[in-house]
């Protein structure tokens, strides 16, 4: 028995690869209650987001960490 | 291990077919409207009996925004433009049925209204976005295919009512 051509099998291979996981299940638009409910968005809750906020406001108005300022 | 190039084919032909199969062909203007039967809040709502109305046909679910907002304004059309022909078919897409009761008991509806919790129509019309709205001619043939619903587009959608129903400004 000889291989034909590797090729042809990594080919056909990497081929029946191709369509993934799109066959695995398609959320159709009329499907998306779920993601559409407030907790699955990334600002779920306004004291968290407020929070968050304010963090990155005060790294930002630090002195870049390269400066000679002892920290 | 030989690889038969008969079975080559085959995987080549399934994964472009696999490919191909994402895009689900949408209903476009000039099309017959695809028939349904669906189970409505008084007895069942089939498109059949629209025959010779002008039907404004939107797919909507509680949980979308902008279909909350729609809803007024097709009360308005359905009560502006009912004598003349127009019958607004709003189909609930919610796959919990309570989640449509609930929603229609704060937002009332003034039109005729169908349940579709398995999805089958908007599978056929090929539906892309939430609300979706169609103008269907007494004829049965699709005339408009609208996408969202935005307070700008209002102006647009009533025009295009009022051109199906051919009343002049």
């Amino acid at each position: 028995v000889t291989v034909k051509s590797p090729l042809s099998i990594a080919l056909a291979a990497g081929l029946s690869l191709l369509t993934g996981c799109s066959n695995l299940g398609q959320v159709q638009p009329w499907e998306k209650g779920q993601l559409a409910k407030p907790s699955m968005t990334f600002e779920a809750d306004p004291l968290d987001q407020r929070f968050m906020q304010h963090i990155y406001y005060s790294k930002d108005r630090a002195p870049p960490a390269a400066s000679c300022s002892p920290r | 291990m030989n690889p038969k190039p008969h079975a080559f084919k085959a995987i080549v032909t399934l994964a472009v077919s696999g490919l191909l199969a994402c895009s689900a062909l949408a209903v476009e203007v000039g099309q017959p409207a695809p028939a349904f039967d669906l189970p409505g809040q008084q007895g069942t709502v089939q498109l059949s009996s629209y025959k010779g109305k002008t039907v404004y046909l939107d797919f909507w679910a509680s949980w979308c925004g902008p279909c909350r907002q729609s809803f007024p304004w097709m009360n308005d059309m359905q009560k502006r433009y009912g004598a003349k022909g127009l019958r607004v078919v709003g189909v609930n897409l919610d796959q919990k049925p309570e989640d449509a009761k609930a929603f229609l008991a704060t937002t009332p509806a003034q039109f005729d209204i169908a349940f579709d919790s398995a999805g089958q129509a908007p599978k056929q019309y090929g539906v892309k976005g939430m609300p979706t709205s169609l103008l269907i001619g007494p004829d049965g043939k699709v005339l408009m295919v609208h996408q969202g619903f935005k307070a700008e587009s209002r102006e647009e959608l009533e025009s295009q009512i009022k051109q199906a129903l051919r009343i002049k400004e």
